[in-house]
């Protein structure tokens, strides 16, 4: 059997993973790809500890996770296809104004 | 024991794939390599006695989000990143930032991974206590779902109802009102 502690580990690594492409990538979409890839860090912990637990809710959040990041990818994605047709660029350095 | 080696072997998967992502300068790339990272999850969720977590996430995730993230990569045909000239006047593209976000990364994995290791009363088999058989079985999560959550449900399809109009709402031509 495998211990709690290394699904909480592969985890862990993985949110890092995410938070590193947050702050090092210069592009909008592979920003919102680490995103997707924090979320799922933390579903993979919800599992986890659900299953530890021998309760069905860790799942049942993981649903609602999902959903959220649904939701979170349209309305992203149509904000950088806006954000795109404005600059003709997906660098977020392109968008320090507040207005132009 | 094959249990352990197919845990490693999805594990390195998972992590090798993320990796890649961040490490890609073509997003088409990294939406394909996402995709495998969530493949491999999902055979973590099986592992973790699952299933319906792990078709979900097959189903939900790498068919329908990241098909949408790729519709979105091959619509605005940018597919390098760009902007050398946004780069070097930057504040945040200073080396020494650069450097500090990196050795902040590793600081969140120290950490995280300090916090592991001191609560090793929590390390235990995973399935150690109980039957998996009853607790993760469909039948049960559909019951739960529809008793103790069901008003977080229908607050989720309100929700999607919100992002989808939301998502219309921004991505209109802009004098397009009709």
């Amino acid at each position: 059997m495998i211990p709690l502690s290394h699904y909480l580990f592969v985890s862990a690594v993985l949110f890092a993973i995410g938070t590193t492409g947050v702050f090092l990538r210069r592009n909008l979409i592979t920003i919102l790809l680490s995103i997707e890839i924090m979320l799922n860090a933390v579903n993979l912990s919800f599992v986890a500890f659900g299953r530890q637990m021998g309760t069905v809710d860790g799942q049942i959040i993981v649903f609602f996770v999902m959903t959220v990041a649904a939701a979170e990818a349209a309305v992203g994605l149509a904000i950088v296809i806006g954000l795109f047709r404005h600059r003709e660029s997906l660098n977020p350095d392109a968008f320090v104004s507040l207005k132009w | 024991m094959s249990e352990t080696l197919i845990f490693y072997a999805l594990s390195g998967l998972a992590i090798g794939a993320s990796a890649l992502v961040i490490g890609q300068r073509n997003p088409m790339y990294s939406v394909l390599m996402l995709i495998a990272s969530f493949g491999a999850l999902a055979g973590l969720y099986i592992q973790l006695d699952a299933p319906f977590v792990a078709v979900a996430q097959i189903i939900i995730y790498a068919g329908a989000i990241m098909v949408l993230f790729l519709f979105v990569v091959m619509l605005l045909n940018a597919p390098k990143e760009d902007g050398a000239d946004w780069d070097q006047s930057h504040p945040l593209r200073l080396p020494a930032v650069t450097r500090l976000g990196s050795m902040l990364a590793v600081l969140l994995v120290v950490q995280l991974t300090w916090a592991l290791t001191e609560a090793s009363n929590i390390g235990g088999a995973v399935s150690g206590g109980h039957d998996g058989g009853t607790v993760s079985s469909v039948r049960q999560l559909g019951r739960t779902l529809f008793t103790d959550y069901v008003f977080a449900f229908e607050a989720t399809s309100i929700l999607i109802l919100v992002a989808m109009v939301g998502a219309v709402m921004l991505a209109r031509r802009e004098g397009e009102r009709s």
